[in-house]
């Protein structure tokens, strides 16, 4: 198996750190013990998976008590938009936007079969709702606001504070998918408006499998899985120890990181932004170039196809991604940057390099070395060489439903 | 990721034939283009071939593709199968020879080669002057909007490539691949083509055991040995070979008189035209090899 690549591909997974490997090793082998027994064995467990869930709310500034763990972020997501719709039994309506993660976007498609109304916000060509779409979407029948607080696609960041006033005016409970903004932004329960928040552990340097989700003290919870009185009757399952522990460290690592790592990574992206933009002719930065993620840049590259330009990456040992219909098992290209009303052109074109702590300089210049030259030799293989020509003018018409 | 064949991943490395053949005005030979696909489709390719006039032969062939590594590998390919043909053997090509060509496609990526063929075809009519508009509409009734798709196209991909279901025919044509809506008119396509196959099927059959066989009128009772040889040898030789051909298969289970009891097997088990199977496929086979009485059953 290849591992000496140069991966840029962090929105989507991340490398699990060495110290993380190392604090949970030990749970996978001697530590086996069920955190909820009642003989020391068992109680040494308990204790570190209540360490975990310090370092957990750390990061996020939260209390201890207010972290549920769970086995990913498309649990966390269904988990709070369940336990929300519980709570408030006579409401009907959620609000949520078009370029939400499947997570969030398939659960409300399920539940509008169920009776519910669904408000998908739209958004503009940056990727950004409009407030005052929001505001006129809120009733008193609002149950639930979910949003995510940074997009995986684009990293655009939406204005959560000022989202959560509004949600907050009309009485609506908030939930915010942060899996992509955790460790990359500042996060303050304390002075937020957020009721829930969820986080996954693999887009933070720990294992898959593994995820957290934020409940605000206060707020009326229901399990999504019902069994045991695991996480305060919040989620029944026996506890993933080696799971929380490695997100509990992995927690403490992006905390102490923050700072320099968000500094850093702008640099760097910044960088490899630019570098293309300048030495590419027709390719666009896709997205808010001021909101958002330090580490995400999703770029367009005119007339050709973006898994064309994946495989090309990958002949040089370059990771990324794309939200080109033919990488993603469907026909359709992504419905983020469809939502966004991007051209056709770019559309297709579009490539997601997503970096990580682990990113180095040496990566980005090799990446601004190769890239001009796959791009060039793509468009000399295509027939499209501007928007002028009648052909694309004739068909645009296509798949525009 | 997509498991591409090495050849697949040649070509799209290091294309063949890619580029324009611009018209030279050379004496006795043509340049014709084909265009398919669309910018907002994700894949387009322009196909162009010289052809020498006086004997219809294609003397070179070029692409230029928009599209996905097997857009254009089936490209190239789809160049370099076509180079020496006369245009009547390459409309002959088929989107299957394309990808048989690249050593297979991810099932998710035949429209890839679909594509190739439809180029091959515009560049063809587009040489012979014949509109390709007029030929798409002959019996063309829009089925899947999303990708502007219609029931001729996909009954052609359904016939060539031998598909039984929708989830088959949006990887070939794409036609379902966007709102869904159109997926069970799509099904019902698929039964039409099978069903017109089948019948078709039926009546060559007839005419070849006219010929060939002689039928059961001419014949002296047969003993219960010489029934079942006979019957084994009808369901091996013109029965079986269809339904395999579909998927499915049929096995003689036990013989008790004129009552003959088979097992449907593979895709004729759970085809929804079962009935339909047992019926015209095998017990009006048996009924004119060997004997009128005869009744089938499914056990």
């Amino acid at each position: 198996m290849q591992n000496n690549c140069i991966y840029l591909d962090n929105n989507a997974t991340t490398k699990i750190d060495p110290q993380v490997v190392e604090a949970m090793m030990p749970y996978l082998t001697d530590y086996y013990a069920n955190p909820s027994s009642m003989h020391t064995f068992g109680g040494q467990l308990g204790k570190a998976v209540k360490k975990a869930r310090e370092q957990v709310a750390a990061l996020l500034g939260a209390e201890e008590s207010e972290i549920v763990f769970t086995s990913c972020g498309t649990e966390g997501d269904n988990a709070a938009i369940h336990a929300a719709l519980l709570a408030q039994p006579e409401k009907r309506h959620i609000i949520t936007s078009q370029v939400e993660h499947p997570a969030v976007l398939n659960v409300c498609k399920q539940l509008e079969s169920k009776g519910y109304q669904v408000t998908y916000l739209s958004v503009n060509a940056k990727g950004q709702i409009d407030l005052s779409e929001l505001e006129a979407s809120l009733t008193g029948n609002t149950a639930l606001v979910t949003v995510m607080y940074a997009n995986n696609e684009t990293g655009t960041i939406f204005p959560i504070e000022e989202i959560g006033a509004m949600v907050k005016e009309y009485g609506a409970l908030f939930h915010v998918d942060a899996v992509q903004a955790v460790g990359k932004v500042p996060l303050n329960m304390k002075t937020s408006t957020i009721d829930m928040l969820t986080i996954s552990g693999h887009k933070i340097h720990a294992p898959k499998g593994i995820g957290a989700l934020y409940v605000r003290r206060g707020v009326r919870f229901r399990p999504l899985l019902v069994g045991g009185h695991q996480e305060r009757g919040r989620r029944g399952g026996t506890e993933n120890v080696p799971g929380i522990i490695a997100l509990g460290k992995a927690a403490e690592l992006e905390l102490l990181h923050l700072e320099e790592v968000t500094q850093r990574l702008t640099k760097l992206r910044d960088r490899l932004e630019q570098s293309l933009l300048s030495k590419i002719p027709d390719c666009e930065v896709n997205g808010d170039a001021k909101n958002r993620l330090p580490n995400t840049t999703n770029i367009g590259f005119k007339y050709i196809e973006g898994e064309a330009i994946l495989l090309s990456l990958n002949k040089y040992g370059i990771c990324a991604s794309s939200g080109s219909a033919c990488t993603s098992g469907s026909l359709e290209p992504s419905h983020v940057l469809r939502a966004m009303g991007l051209p056709y052109t770019t559309l297709h074109g579009s490539i997601r390099f997503s970096l990580s702590r682990y990113t180095t300089e040496a990566e980005i210049d090799q990446v601004i070395a190769v890239m001009p030259e796959i791009v060039d030799r793509l468009r000399a293989l295509s027939p499209f060489k501007n928007d002028n020509a009648d052909w694309l003018q004739q068909q645009s018409m296509v798949s525009s439903h | 990721m997509w498991d591409y064949t090495d050849k697949v991943l040649e070509l799209f490395y290091d294309p063949k034939n890619q580029g324009a053949i611009e018209e030279t005005g050379e004496a006795g030979v043509k340049v014709a283009t084909g265009e398919v696909g669309s910018i907002a489709c994700g894949d387009a390719l322009r196909l162009h071939l010289k052809v020498e006039e006086a004997t219809d032969k294609i003397l070179d062939a070029r692409f230029q593709t928009f599209g996905c590594t097997s857009a254009i590998a089936s490209s190239s390919a789809l160049t370099e199968m076509v180079k020496g043909l006369t245009l009547d053997e390459a409309l002959g090509v088929t989107n299957k020879e394309i990808a048989d060509y690249l050593g297979g496609l991810p099932e998710a990526k035949m429209h890839c080669s679909v594509m190739g063929q439809e180029a091959l075809e515009a560049a063809i009519y587009n040489y012979r002057g014949i509109p390709l508009e007029a030929h798409d509409d002959e019996e063309g009734v829009l089925i899947c909007s999303c990708f502007g798709i219609t029931d001729a196209k996909i009954k052609k991909a359904v016939a060539q490539n031998n598909l039984f279901s929708a989830e088959q025919v949006t990887n070939y044509v794409k036609a379902g691949g966007g709102c869904g809506s159109c997926l069970t008119k799509i099904d019902d396509i698929i039964r039409e083509v099978k069903q017109e196959a089948a019948n078709k099927n039926l009546h060559s059959y007839k005419a070849k055991a006219k010929a060939e066989i002689p039928s059961s009128e001419q014949k002296r009772p047969l003993t219960t040995v010489q029934k079942i040889a006979l019957i084994q040898k009808v369901l091996d030789e013109e029965v079986r070979p269809v339904l395999i051909a579909d998927g499915g298969d049929v096995e003689l289970y036990d013989v008790e008189g004129d009552k003959i009891q088979v097992i449907l097997k593979g895709a004729c088990g759970s085809c929804s035209s079962s009935t339909a199977t047992l019926k015209i496929a095998i017990e009006a086979r048996l009924r004119d090899r060997i004997s009128k009485e005869i009744i089938v059953e499914a056990v």
